[in-house]
């Protein structure tokens, strides 16, 4: 009995040791400069919630939102798409030979939107009263857009928690536990659509508000319905990229059904993107002609807005499309990558570059080293949790004690 | 703590279920239109009468004790540069020089009569008071600063420097002096009546009356009674406004209804899109379902063949052998029959030879 015991549940030691396994014993210039960055990043934390925000920041009273909103919740919220992407092709429309993809996609998204709540802590002046959950149980302003963001992203990270301990409980043969959180997947994958059609359109539509801020090529009514279209394909276009340096770092992890699925995934996948991004495209088209603002398409901001539309949106659209025509996975790779700089492209063109256009260059807002590099620091953590776990936990590979039962 | 029918509506709000049921903020997300609170204040201010004199600045600083700044406000070179609202000044005058003459502006937050900053706080920590003034509640401010990015005036500043507790800043109408019966600071040391406090009904007839008095003094334009859904300061000028750095080009309507339509979605998602992608995982089951009954059909089909051309062989080589057994019998009578035969012919033979 007790044998049967240690064979199930890991030992405490064992899960210490697992925990404590280096796998990065070797040293490597980009082991040094990750240590920089961890070094400078915790540095620059201590200075930004001692010193206050003016001590690390640019922003301005006119740029009230920088980097931080930019880039790490912008962009990150949409990045981390892939986790209901393809949680709902597998599940909810019976691709399952897309299985396999599912863990690793999951697992971005949560450590993705983690990162997320982690960036606006460091965002928002008073991050006691966030954590405290001020908007939802002090005062509820439920005609903000934000109130709406907010409320879905706490949602969906537990969702999206709930959707990974299968991963660690697994690890840890809590047999039971696991069991009761597989059979929520079908009810986690619907909550976490509608929580995601939600605040990525809503991320978008918080610019609804400011019209007179944001350059009339960018703003549009059709902004929610921009933002989650695009998240579609930049989820789809993520799943191809992290599983490209997955590859190359954790081949070593990944299990059999995971590398015979990967190729026809990496097709399906872009041929999806190639579609959503043509949808995409068209919905920015009527974008402009609805607020009838070709006369715009020639001026410097015209030019740039072409420079996204055709170069990170109908490019891509059509290189997917022939890299799946002819089963090429090194285009397919490279235009993901393309989609996914035409998406940060977008999110930094609306909330920093076209926003406050109409001010004298003097005024405008250039993110300040340390908060590039507090974004940096964020996106490095992600990257070393997300290789911390794949390399220990059934991510890439099915848990011997539970193949085939998902 | 309790939950109040506020609250409770507030979170059915959030979950969706109506952005408009909630009675404190049904402005912000309905269609209806809200021509301010009645009979509220506002203060009209007559660029034409004004002299630069930044009386109203040193005014705003006393009464709301800010840090004195570095320049005294007789110091007219300060007017020299644009400037803008910060943490310690919630007024500004700007000197714009048209046609070689200087004209000056107050600058201050304008008391919109639906505040794009109130309807995007995800906290409700602004308040449009039923006097008019728009107050901040800086005990639950969070400070995401959406209300600045909304401001289409770029009123709101916010305390970047202070490292644990930075607030919102913004002039308040002088919302405590209101309270008391006296007059906004700015308002009662103006020495040229450049400013002028009353009922915003009034001010919008009083501005009328000087604009037709005074046709060729005026540009014909009130602004702030129409801009953003209409505003409680209001402003005359001599030359055109956007000439002298305020925007022509808000448009009229109130901030709440530029996100109202996004708001009105969310719950017809949270409505509709469970019922959708449950019915494409039913009709994906179904379409599984189906397809493994196919199967289970087809394979049926197959064994029933199978056993059917297997009873046919069977029965074919029971015939077979029966129609052998048959021949064999045959062939064993005829074989007997013939023994007999012989027999009885040999033992008529021998009969006769024995009668012989």
């Amino acid at each position: 009995m007790s044998e049967q015991k240690n064979k199930q549940a890991r030992g405490v030691t064992d899960v210490v040791l697992g925990l404590m396994r280096d796998d990065n014993a070797k040293f490597s210039p980009l082991a040094a400069f990750t240590g920089i960055i961890l070094l400078v990043g915790t540095v620059l934390t201590v200075l930004r919630f001692t010193q206050g925000l003016g001590a690390v920041t640019n922003l301005t009273n006119t740029h009230p939102w920088g980097m931080w909103i930019g880039f790490d919740l912008m962009c990150g919220v949409a990045l981390a798409a892939g986790g209901y992407t393809t949680s709902a092709a597998c599940y909810l429309f019976g691709m399952k030979k897309y299985h396999s993809a599912v863990r690793p996609a999951i697992l971005t998204a949560f450590l993705g939107y983690a990162m997320v709540v982690v960036s606006l802590l460091y965002d928002v002046g008073r991050p006691d009263r966030l954590v405290l959950a001020y908007p939802f149980i002090v005062q509820q302003g439920t005609t903000s857009l934000l109130f709406e963001v907010g409320l879905c992203v706490l949602l969906y990270l537990t969702v999206l928690f709930l959707e990974f301990t299968p991963i660690p409980l697994e690890w840890l043969g809590l047999r039971k536990a696991r069991n009761i959180a597989v059979k929520l997947t079908l009810t986690l994958t619907i909550f976490g659509v509608v929580l995601s059609t939600l605040h990525q359109s809503s991320l978008g539509a918080l610019f609804l508000i400011a019209p007179s801020k944001l350059h009339p090529l960018w703003y549009s009514p059709y902004l929610g319905v921009f933002f989650f279209v695009s998240s579609i394909a930049a989820g789809l276009s993520m799943v191809i990229f992290e599983s490209m340096l997955s590859h190359k770092k954790l081949r070593h992890r990944m299990g059999k059904a995971y590398l015979e699925e990967h190729p026809p995934l990496i097709l399906g996948y872009a041929k999806a993107a190639s579609l959503v991004l043509f949808g995409y495209f068209m919905v920015k088209v009527v974008g402009v002609s609805a607020g009838d603002n070709w006369y715009l398409l020639l001026t410097p901001y015209g030019i740039w807005f072409l420079v996204e539309l055709l170069g990170f949106v109908a490019l891509p659209c059509f290189l997917f499309a022939v890299g799946s025509r002819n089963k090429d996975p090194g285009l397919i790779k490279f235009t993901a990558v393309l989609t996914i700089i035409g998406i940060v492209l977008n999110r930094l063109n609306i909330s920093m570059i076209a926003f406050n256009w109409h001010l004298p260059l003097d005024e405008r807002y250039i993110p300040s080293w340390m908060e590039i590099t507090l974004s940096v620091y964020m996106v490095t953590c992600l990257i070393l949790a997300f290789r911390f776990i794949a390399t220990r936990m059934p991510v890439f590979d099915e848990h011997p004690d539970f193949k085939g039962q998902h | 703590m309790a939950i109040s029918r506020r609250n409770f509506l507030g979170w059915m709000g959030a979950a969706g279920l109506s952005a408009s049921l909630v009675g404190k903020q049904a402005h912000a997300a309905s269609t209806k239109e809200f021509a301010g609170h009645p009979g509220s204040y506002g203060v009209l201010h007559d660029i034409t009468r004004c002299v630069g004199c930044r009386s109203c600045e040193e005014a705003c600083n006393t009464v709301n004790k800010l840090p004195k700044p570095a320049k005294p406000y007789t110091d007219e070179s300060v007017l020299n540069k644009k400037r803008k609202l910060t943490t310690t000044e919630y007024t500004i005058v700007n000197k714009s020089v048209q046609e070689g003459s200087p004209i000056f502006i107050k600058t201050q937050c304008n008391h919109c009569l639906e505040p794009a900053c109130a309807s995007v706080c995800f906290v409700n920590a602004f308040q449009k008071l039923p006097n008019g003034a728009v107050v901040y509640d800086a005990s639950v401010c969070v400070g995401c600063r959406y209300c600045m990015i909304a401001c289409p005036f770029e009123v709101p500043t916010y305390e970047y420097d202070a490292p644990y507790t930075p607030e919102v800043v913004k002039c308040t109408l002088c919302a405590p002096l209101l309270e008391k019966g006296l007059l906004p600071g700015c308002v009662e040391s103006c020495p040229t009546e450049s400013l002028l406090f009353g009922k915003r009904d009034d001010l919008l007839k009083i501005a009328r009356a000087r604009i037709e008095k005074f046709p060729s003094r005026y540009v014909d334009h009130i602004y702030g009674e129409q801009e953003m859904g209409g505003t409680s300061w209001l402003y005359l000028s001599g030359v055109p406004f956007k000439d002298i750095g305020m925007r022509e080009d808000l448009g009229n309507t109130p901030a709440p209804k530029l996100t109202s339509g996004a708001l009105h979605l969310i719950p017809m998602v949270v409505s509709l899109w469970p019922v959708f992608l449950a019915g494409m995982y039913g009709m994906t089951k179904r379409r599984n379902t189906i397809a493994d009954e196919e199967k289970a059909k087809a394979v049926a089909i197959a064994i029933e063949q199978t056993e059917n051309k297997a009873a046919e062989i069977l029965s074919q080589a029971m015939e077979k052998a029966k129609k052998e057994k048959e021949n064999v019998s045959k062939r064993v009578e005829r074989a007997r029959e013939n023994r007999v035969k012989k027999a009885l012919e040999h033992s008529s033979s021998t009969n006769s030879d024995e009668g012989a």
